[in-house]
């Protein structure tokens, strides 16, 4: 019954993820999570409020544990490799993150906001290459028209919307295998939140996106697989298409008509 | 109406009560600042601020020692409070979970407490005594213990306001938690913790009794860390005293001279901490 829930995409996986269990202090905040992201997609964490897609998302690139008494269980398959064995600050720059409000750094500037994957860890780039990195990453983030005159002043000068792209810009720098984005429209006009929908479907073509959302709409324009979860369990993954149409789980149904959440 | 009427006498009263008890500590500070530019201004002249002091009944002698040793004193406290005290702060906003945190925080607040004729007792025991004899560096030392506390404290604040996201953002990025304290951390809160350590430089420079039996004083130019130092505090102490009228009034020079760097290490940090605010 439960397993006729779980879809298994066709296609190239890049994560794995068994038997999956997180605790905040014993108390489980994800409870045997199994399924499979595949790569060069757009996959949807939906969910209402306090289900564990935060969490969720915080154990593939082991922010989770950073949190007093977290622990996870389980097995996180990245391309065959369970991270939660490998050094976390490697996963890190394998598994890219923009987070609910746009973070940069205030004392650094957009230049050095892009290449802050870089600078944190001294490693030294060459004047030209530091120069392609950031107009690369901030033309893939789509910030780069707005802000090539001004690439000097502060991060903290730009607006709340492009301060998100110059996040997705940073994490981007460092060419990660995966970028996550944990509700990275919630702090965000619907101008900007557009700017970022679309540019999420953009960048699959180069990377693969795991984006949670309390936003059903927009999981339904930006990704290519939903996984729905409630109370710390996985209730139903699919094709979005799929979900969207044919819900198979009543609770999946319920949430997407808006009866909670 | 009569009613109404009271009630607006009433309010005025209260507000002209408030007004004169919030201008009551204000008092003091404008008494001592009138007190001792009155005193001490006709002392202050280019020979007073850098000329050794001349022995009593000879007129004019300045200072210039005790300035020197004062800000000697001041670089070398720092010297050693400020990596201690910032990687302290560091250890206790960052790292410290459970008891062991706890028990380094109640120290820095006890021993902010600790009266600082005592803590020049301990820089004697600790410094003096081993080597034989005063000098900068046991004064130094009674020093860097006063400013410990001040910049362990004001530097955990500082690193407890910075939003947890920051921290988040950089170990994101795959940088350790080492470096994200040092390249994200330290910078973000750099205008907090300078003004932490400026306010402990003001606290301790205006301070006499741990130099009294560590740094000592000495009438002469001096540079040499191993050997006594003079300090204004010290001078100020000496000559305010002693039974020479010029003496005294230097006493009042000294003072002045004393109370503009303090209040002005204070007004540098009121301003860095006004600019950080306003951020």
């Amino acid at each position: 019954m439960k397993a006729s829930t779980i879809h298994e995409p066709k296609g190239p996986i890049i994560f794995d993820i068994r038997h999956l269990w997180a605790y905040y202090n014993d108390k489980p905040a994800i409870r045997e999570v199994t399924f499979k992201i595949p790569e060069k997609k757009v996959t949807a964490i939906m969910g209402p409020s306090g289900c564990g897609k935060t969490t969720f998302i915080r154990c593939l690139n082991r922010l989770h544990e950073l949190t007093p008494g977290a622990r996870v269980e389980g097995e996180v398959l990245l391309r065959g490799q369970n991270i939660l064995e490998l050094d976390p600050v490697l996963v890190r720059r394998k598994v890219g993150m923009v987070f609910q409000r746009p973070n940069p750094f205030p004392t650094m500037t957009i230049y050095d906001n892009v290449l802050a994957g870089y600078k944190l860890l001294g490693q030294k780039l060459k004047r030209e290459e530091a120069d392609a990195t950031v107009e690369e990453a901030l033309r893939k983030a789509a910030l780069w028209e707005e802000v090539k005159d001004s690439l000097h002043k502060r991060g903290t000068y730009l607006s709340g919307g492009q301060q998100q792209r110059l996040c997705i810009a940073r994490a981007l720098a460092v060419k990660p295998e995966v970028l996550l984005m944990d509700e990275p429209t919630s702090a965000l006009d619907p101008k900007s939140t557009a700017k970022i929908e679309e540019l999420v479907v953009e960048l699959k073509n180069t990377v693969t996106i795991v984006i949670v959302t309390h936003n059903i709409a927009q999981a339904g324009r930006v990704s290519d697989y939903t996984a729905f979860f409630y109370l710390g369990e996985l209730v139903e993954y699919a094709p979005t298409s799929q979900i969207f149409t044919v819900p198979q789980d009543p609770r999946t149904e319920e949430f997407l008509k808006g009866k909670f959440g | 109406m009569s009613r109404l009427f009271y009630r607006k006498l009433k309010d005025r009263l209260a507000l002209a009560a408030i007004v004169l008890l919030a201008f009551l500590p204000a008092f003091p500070l404008f008494h001592i600042l009138y007190g001792i530019l009155k005193q001490g201004l006709s002392v202050l002249s280019w020979e007073f601020l850098t000329h050794l002091p001349k022995p009593p009944g000879e007129p004019g002698g300045g200072v210039g020692n005790a300035i020197l040793g004062t800000l000697m004193l001041a670089v070398m406290a720092s010297g050693m409070a400020v990596p201690v005290g910032v990687l302290c702060g560091v250890y206790l906003s960052e790292y410290a979970r459970g008891k062991f945190g706890e028990v380094v925080r109640v120290a820095a607040d006890v021993l902010q407490g600790v009266p600082s004729i005592v803590l020049g007792i301990v820089a004697y025991l600790w410094v003096v005594k081993p080597m034989g004899h005063f000098s900068a560096f046991s004064g130094a030392v009674a020093l860097a213990v006063m400013m410990l506390p001040v910049i362990v404290r004001s530097t955990e604040e500082i690193l407890k306001m910075i939003p947890e996201t920051l921290r988040e953002a950089s170990l994101a990025l795959g940088v350790n938690y080492w470096r994200t304290v040092l390249k994200v951390l330290i910078p973000t809160g750099m205008v907090g913790i300078t003004t932490g350590i400026l306010l402990s430089l003001a606290r301790i420079m205006g301070e006499t009794a741990p130099l009294l039996f560590t740094a000592f004083g000495n009438p002469f130019w001096n540079l040499n860390p191993l050997q006594p130092v003079e300090a204004l505090p010290l001078t100020v102490f000496k000559y305010a005293i002693s039974p020479y009228e010029e003496w005294i009034l230097q006493a009042w020079g000294a003072s002045v001279v004393l109370t503009l760097m303090v209040l002005g290490l204070n007004l540098i940090s009121r301003f860095l901490a006004w600019r950080l605010g306003g951020r």
